[in-house]
């Protein structure tokens, strides 16, 4: 199982309800139904991905990720995923926002942009970096946002979140020392604070410094 | 789509698929004799709406025995008798597949209706509509079925199939069909004559434009507390019932937290891709009926013993 499934399914709560923007062909949440019992949605614009998941019996629904999170009522999930979503989304804060009212607690990843392969690629080469985690050309990518675990934990703070999981990933293990260097994705587990925490401590995770 | 191993599998299913009221080939309609007099209704025929099909379809399945259907399934008018069976009849399905269809009749769809009708009430033989035992209105209900088939289809599709093509027969009549399209909207017009009843087109037609399932409700509210699952299925070139309609649908499901699957084929065919994209609704339809029986999950299937409902389509 992919690294980031595997976190984000020890995240999850058991029979819990859970809606994946840009759920692909629904592995994970086929993953989640599976190991966690969970009430399971997706979104998805690619038309051969929603037939992935009809056949895997899944709930999913066939449009853009920016239209579809308007349609819920609030906290109408105790999950909202977006995993590798929301760099390509036309407007991922408003996303987010929306994401946030509809669900209770919000799950992140994206491809961390300052990893140090994309760091010495823009150094040595000048060129824009093309890594595993970032495969694509300038021309053809889908990704239309570039953030950094560093960002992102501005972001959050920015935002108000709590940061109640992070996980920084490789393509096949975890990240402890400097995450914002050395780790290719970023995964977050994000709550909204709580009125009587407006102005609490930092997070209990440990603070990016690279 | 109906067959075995097809989208609605007879060897797993059974399935209930009845004409319905106020048509011409099976139930009670218009050119139905009144018992009363012996002789066709006409327009003594009552008004009908989509509710009243509905409604009868649901003692049809009762008198069947039937107290709760695995799924029922329908395009275009067929879709709205899905979306009724939705808000009538809850409890008795277990799952249900509107396809290229609308919660309610808009103004376009209204008018491109409306023109059909006034073809076949302009036609001479149509006398009030009680024309039965003499020459029915053949040329009006055929002009009602050309501007009808011009709605089911696309530009693309037009272009594709047709082409600024000529026919090859020309009758050297001035104004008589030349180009090719005009032969096969003229060839569907007479097909359609000799299979249907020019005044049950008038009371369906009409029946379509009544049709507005959540009436005073907000949309958001006809679905509340419905347990089924739903499949709504859309086609990208589908103007006569365009996706957003169906998104519509789709968003009432969201907000009454209905589990809901919506599909927006790609199809160049128009209206008419409900009828022609078999592959891609048998690959929705199959999956989506095997889950609502076994549950979310795939298991391997389970002997027939259920029940799928189809009402007849436009």
């Amino acid at each position: 199982m992919r690294l980031d499934y595997r976190v984000i399914a020890d995240w999850v709560a058991r029979d819990s309800s859970v809606l994946d923007l840009g759920c692909g062909d629904g592995e994970l949440l086929s993953i989640l139904v599976a190991e966690k019992g969970v009430r399971a949605n997706g979104i998805e614009i690619d038309e051969q991905a929603i037939y992935k998941c009809v056949e895997r019996g899944l709930s999913v629904f066939h449009e853009d990720i920016e239209v579809g999170i308007s349609g819920y009522p609030d906290e109408s999930f105790d999950y909202v995923v977006m995993n590798g979503s929301l760099q390509q989304v036309q407007k991922p804060d408003a996303v987010f926002r929306e994401a946030l009212r509809v669900g209770k607690k919000l799950i992140v990843g994206f491809p961390n942009f300052s990893h140090i392969s994309s760091r010495l690629q823009m150094l040595f080469s000048g060129k824009v970096p093309v890594t595993p985690s970032l495969p694509y050309q300038w021309y053809d990518t889908p990704n239309l946002h570039f953030l950094s675990i560093s960002d992102f934990h501005d972001y959050c703070r920015l935002r108000g979140l709590r940061i109640e999981g992070a996980a920084y990933l490789t393509k096949d293990r975890r990240v402890s020392v400097l995450p914002n260097l050395f780790a290719e994705q970023g995964l977050f587990l994000l709550s909204k604070r709580p009125p009587a925490e407006a102005h609490p401590g930092t997070p209990r995770e440990d603070k990016d410094t690279s | 789509m109906i067959g075995p191993g097809r989208a609605l599998d007879t060897d797993r299913y059974y399935v209930i698929s009845s004409n319905v009221v106020g048509g011409c080939m099976g139930s009670t309609g218009p050119s139905s004799p009144d018992p009363r007099t012996g002789r066709p209704y006409g327009l003594s025929f009552p008004m009908i709406t989509i509710k009243d099909m509905v409604d009868a379809q649901r003692r049809l399945v009762a008198h069947l025995g039937v107290e709760r259907l695995l799924s029922v399934v329908g395009g275009s008018m067929g879709g709205m008798q899905v979306l009724q069976w939705m808000v009538s009849y809850p409890e008795a399905i277990r799952s249900a597949i509107p396809i290229s269809t609308t919660l309610k009749h808009t103004p376009q769809q209204i008018a491109f209706n409306e023109v059909g009708r006034q073809a076949i009430m302009a036609d001479p033989n149509w006398r009030g509509g009680d024309y039965y035992g003499q020459p029915p209105p053949a040329k009006g209900l055929a002009v009602a079925r050309m501007v009808g088939h011009i709605t089911y289809m696309s530009e693309t599709s037009m272009e594709e199939k047709f082409g600024r093509k000529l026919k090859e027969s020309k009758r050297g009549v001035k104004f008589s069909p030349e180009f090719e399209v005009e032969g096969y909207l003229e060839n569907r017009g007479e097909n359609f004559v000799r299979r249907f009843d020019a005044n049950s087109y008038l009371y369906i037609t009409k029946a379509m434009d009544y049709f507005d399932v959540a009436g005073r409700k907000a949309p958001s509210e006809i679905f509340r507390g419905l347990k089924a699952k739903v499949l709504v299925v859309a086609f990208k070139s589908d103007w006569l019932y365009p996706a957003h309609q169906s998104q519509e649908i789709v968003k009432a499901c969201k907000w009454a937290g209905v589990d809901a699957t919506y599909c927006e084929v790609h199809s160049t065919y128009g209206h008419d891709a409900f009828l022609l994209e078999v592959d891609e609704e048998t690959r929705l339809i199959r999956h989506f009926l095997a889950s609502t029986l076994n549950g979310r999950h795939h298991e391997p299937e389970r002997a027939p013993s259920h029940e799928v409902r189809l009402p007849g389509h436009r």
